[in-house]
């Protein structure tokens, strides 16, 4: 029956250590969130390109990233990509594979977002006579961010919380180095519900910014410069 | 390793992890049903129950909730195996998202549907089961189909917990015949097609289910 009970001195033994890996998932999830809205954001412009070639592959890549696990994606990249000749750190697969998999999700957000813009404004902006690149950095995407903050947000903590996936290519991150402080001392208990209390905590925390983020921004839209 | 080979085990891997959805499925239907509806009509401690059960399997990760109840449970005397583990953390985690699901469709329910069946005088239950589920039944399809797909998708983190599904088969197959060229873009063509297949018959229920509200008159 050892175990039992929560041993209060050990947790605060692990906590520290913990914490100091959590840095290592915060790292991941934020170079992961910057390349995925990058990759959202090439897939949705691709997405409305004028060649019809074009936008049906890029839809059955993104439909293909979507429906496949982040895990063989992972590991994929791990693994296969060596034989390319491209080998590439634990971290920086990571965060190739999350960005990949969460910017395909986030093609769909900004897709809809630019979807949503009235016709009017790519009218009057024709009008005008500014240039493709203007048009969507002046007029379109300003308007466009807002209304996608709150699904964007939420794919970047679900992104978060797929970053434990990442001890499966030995990352040293919250959960694996949980389960090498469990493995060492045959307790997994305070060490495991430290990480999910972690996990709960963060996303907690970072739901709230995200909804303090978008009540803040203005409706009317912004300038990008 | 011949390729017929590799894809022969990769196809054994593949069952297991269908074996695996179809048990974690219901399991998830059931939990978001149940806490689903708890969360609408329950009293308040119940209410407050199915909260938590929903914030923290959707607050948490997938593979924490895994590894917390193979390893953990344990010690506090509950010895399970793998594969009930997995069903067990698979289900419960999509079960909290698919919660949201059932409440989202039964609140898009249009007000005036509940005020004709009270006018009407039906019992509670029959206001539920016979006049506001048929219609959000075919709200939810849609959202429990991407939630199907998703539980695909989490069934390779049971390779963790050395279950031989797919994922498992694909690692330790590469560890072995180091071809991992084929054996991981044969496990992902895999994936793909059994995400396809589910999304065809989810098509297919929605068409059917929808079919039936037609009837009825008005379906907004």
């Amino acid at each position: 029956m050892n175990g039992f009970h929560w041993d209060w001195a050990f947790m605060w033994e692990v906590f520290p250590i913990i914490l100091s890996a959590a840095k290592v998932t915060l790292l991941a999830t934020l170079l992961g969130s910057i390349f995925a809205i990058v990759m959202g954001l090439v897939f949705a412009l691709l997405r409305r390109n004028s060649s019809k070639t074009i936008r049906l592959s890029v839809y059955w890549v993104v439909e293909f990233i979507r429906s496949t696990p982040l895990l063989v994606q992972i590991f994929f990249l791990y693994y296969v990509m060596p034989e390319f000749g491209i080998s590439m750190s634990p971290l920086v697969t990571g965060v190739f594979a999350l960005g990949l998999h969460y910017g395909a999700y986030l093609s769909e957000v900004f897709r809809s977002g630019i979807d949503g813009i009235e016709k009017g404004q790519w009218e009057a902006a024709r009008a005008l006579n500014l240039s493709k690149l203007d048009t969507y950095k002046d007029i379109v995407l300003p308007q466009a961010i807002r209304p996608m903050i709150p699904a964007t947000g939420n794919y970047i903590i679900a992104m978060f919380k797929e970053t434990p996936q990442l001890s499966a290519i030995t990352l040293l991150e919250m959960l694996q180095m949980a389960k090498i402080i469990g493995s060492e001392n045959f307790r997994y208990l305070e060490p495991f519900t430290l990480v999910g209390v972690m996990y709960l905590v963060f996303s907690l925390l970072a739901a709230f910014g995200i909804h303090q983020l978008e009540r803040r921004f203005p409706k009317e839209g912004f300038s990008l410069k | 390793m011949e390729f017929g080979e590799i894809v022969s085990v990769l196809l054994q891997g593949a069952v297991v992890t269908i074996e695996i959805v179809a048990m974690a499925l219901p399991l998830a239907i059931i939990m978001a049903f149940s806490f689903g509806l708890i969360r609408l009509y329950a009293s308040a401690p119940f209410k407050q129950i199915a909260i938590f059960y929903i914030e923290f399997f959707r607050g948490t990760s997938a593979l924490i909730q895994l590894y917390w109840i193979y390893f953990v449970l344990p010690f506090f005397g509950i010895t399970i195996d793998a594969m009930t583990a997995a069903v067990v953390a698979l289900g419960l985690n999509i079960g909290a998202y698919g919660t949201e699901v059932v409440r989202g469709a039964i609140q898009s329910v249009p007000k005036g549907q509940f005020e004709a069946s009270i006018a009407l005088n039906f019992t509670a239950t029959q206001r539920l089961w016979r006049i506001i589920m048929p219609q959000a039944l075919v709200n939810m399809i849609p959202p429990f189909g991407n939630l199907a797909i998703e539980l695909v998708k989490a069934t390779s983190l049971v390779s963790l917990i050395t279950i031989g599904d797919l994922t498992f088969k694909a690692k330790s197959l590469a560890d072995t015949t180091l071809q991992v060229g084929e054996i991981f873009g044969v496990v992902l063509v895999l994936y793909f097609v059994m995400a396809q297949c589910l999304m065809f018959f989810i098509k297919r229920l929605e068409k059917r289910l929808s079919k039936g509200l037609g009837r009825g008159g008005i379906h907004s």
